[in-house]
């Protein structure tokens, strides 16, 4: 499998030395091209994982392997677009897309091949602009356009349009879906937004939370584009929200347990 | 109204009410010149060269003091956020040290290095080194942990991310302690100038002074004044400014 996850653990030890499992025991098995969603209520460990994939966080046990190469450290083969942009303030939008690039081409190769991915995400015009300059939803299109340049075998996304309105958003899913036709990465996609992850993924991981564990795998098999499927896609909906309601209740009820303590 | 017409209002009746003090005599002339005679020693100063001379010597020794402490400020910085070790033993020296007027080192320096020059470069560069030091020291410390996150998963690593990623993320704090530590540096000149041998503005106050000329004292000590003013405001606000705002620190 292209993407294997085994048995991974994860447990933080606070100051106190209390241990807290925020991931307990992940298997999964994701093939190559496959755009993959997970979701979970906040707190789950969704982004533990994916920084995990990433190489930037270490796993208490348990391994990842990617491409037959067991995950260590972050490398260019997987790309990351996090929340915020984390584009670099101090370079325009050309030089943050060539960042990645600058060590295995020559700057006129580096620079075509940004300006190929900015026009890929429709930001040709600003490829000498500052981030500072950009909306939000730009900022996030031109970080997009900097990990897909790198040419990574696997795209993760962290609630990449979390920050944004409700229209960028969903102008921003079309435009990833047709990257994603386009290029066939292999995309994992984090979303605690139920609607986002049907709109686009071709598979569901659903995670409960408190250790966070998969609660559900679901294969999403609407045809897209998913927005003239409306019954299907509310009818998915509707299980999913059946599937985290216990897992919403069980953090509510966690947080009045803990009020009521202190 | 505009700032600036504002502050050249202010200033003008500021010297109107010091020359109609004087001119109605409120006032003694040896306690403070008017206006007219502060003028007149400032425009005979720089008639005969006396106060250009003085103006040069002392960038002179500010911009070798003020380069040398940036550039151990920096170094030092740069060590004390990379190494805990340094930052635990060296870096409380440092916060000790930028604790107390640079001045305080000038017998010490003048034992060292003779009453010349040397002594009091030495002053300059201890009254930047500090500030610059914890400055860069901060600024290395602080930055966005989401671009080293980032640049890591682009392949950036070791040297690479440092001089690519943390230095550039910092400038912000850099430009701040280069700002201050010219002001530091400043004063410590002044005050090493003060007393030490010319040419210097510093050291023409304390002559003017011993001569009881009090409209040169009071020349010099616009000079400095303004001297300070239109560097911070000009080159380092300005600076300091574009860089907020290009760093997205700054709405
Ligand atoms: N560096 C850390 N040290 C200690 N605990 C951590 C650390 N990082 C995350 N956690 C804990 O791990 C749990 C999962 O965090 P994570 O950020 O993965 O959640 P998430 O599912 O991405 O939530 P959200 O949807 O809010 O982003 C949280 O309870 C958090 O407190
Ligand atoms: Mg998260």
């Amino acid at each position: 499998m292209f993407i294997e996850i085994q048995h991974i653990n994860k447990i933080y030890t606070d100051k106190d030395n209390n241990a807290n499992t925020v991931l307990e025991d992940i298997n999964l098995e994701i093939p190559k091209g496959q755009f993959v969603s997970i979701l979970g209520p906040s707190g789950c460990g969704k982004s533990t994982l994916l920084s995990m994939i990433a190489g930037l966080t270490s796993a208490s046990s348990g391994g990842i392997v990617v491409d037959g190469k067991n995950v260590q450290k972050p490398g260019k083969d997987r790309g990351m677009v996090f929340q915020e942009a984390a584009l670099f303030p101090w370079m325009t939008v050309t030089e943050n897309v060539v960042f990645p690039l600058r060590k295995e081409m020559n700057k006129k190769q580096a620079i075509e091949r940004a300006r190929h991915f900015l026009q890929m995400v429709q930001l040709s015009n600003y490829a000498g602009h500052y981030p500072h300059e950009l909306s939000g939803g730009m900022q996030q299109r031109v970080s997009i356009a900097r990990s897909l340049a790198m040419d990574p075998a696997v795209l993760l996304m962290d609630e990449p349009f979390g920050a944004l309105d409700e229209q960028t958003r969903s102008r921003l899913h079309g435009q990833l879906e047709k990257i994603w036709i386009d290029t066939q990465k292999t995309i994992v996609f984090v979303t605690h937004s139920i609607q986002e992850s049907i709109k686009l993924s071709d598979r569901i991981v659903v995670m409960g939370t408190r250790p966070g564990t998969v609660i559900a795998d679901i294969e999403v098999d609407i045809p897209r584009p998913r927005d003239e499927h409306k019954q299907q896609v509310a009818a998915l909906e509707e299980r999913i929200m059946g599937l985290l309601k216990g897992e919403i209740d069980k953090v509510i009820n966690e947080e009045l347990a803990y009020e009521a303590r202190s | 109204m505009k700032p600036a017409v504002k502050r050249l209002i202010f200033f003008a009746a500021l010297i109107l009410f010091w020359g109609l003090g004087s001119h109605f005599e409120l006032w003694h002339e040896t306690i403070l010149p008017s206006p007219f005679s502060v003028w007149d020693a400032l425009v005979a100063g720089f008639a005969d060269l006396t106060l250009v001379y003085d103006l040069v010597a002392s960038f002179r020794r500010l911009l070798i003091g003020l380069a040398v402490s940036l550039l151990i400020g920096t170094a030092l910085g740069i060590l004390l956020a990379r190494s805990k070790t340094a930052d635990d033993t060296i870096g409380s020296m440092v916060l000790a040290l930028q604790s107390v007027p640079s001045i305080i080192w000038l017998p010490l320096a003048m034992m060292w290095f003779g009453l010349g020059e040397g002594a009091i470069i030495f002053v300059v560069i201890l009254g930047g080194t500090f500030v610059m030091t914890l400055n860069v020291r901060t600024g290395i410390k602080n930055v966005n942990p989401l671009y080293i996150k980032a640049a890591r998963t682009m392949g950036s690593t070791g040297i690479d991310l440092f001089w690519k990623v943390i230095i550039p993320a910092s400038i912000p704090y850099l430009v701040t302690g280069a700002r201050l530590a010219w002001a530091f540096a400043w004063r410590a000149l002044m005050a090493g100038e003060l007393l030490s041998a010319g040419p210097g503005l510093g050291y023409t106050l304390r002559y003017a002074s011993d001569f009881g000329n009090m409209a040169l004292v009071i020349g010099v000590m616009i000079i400095i004044g303004v001297v300070g003013a239109v560097v911070d405001q000009l080159i380092f606000q300005r600076i300091e400014k574009n860089v907020l705002k290009r760093w997205g620190l700054e709405s």
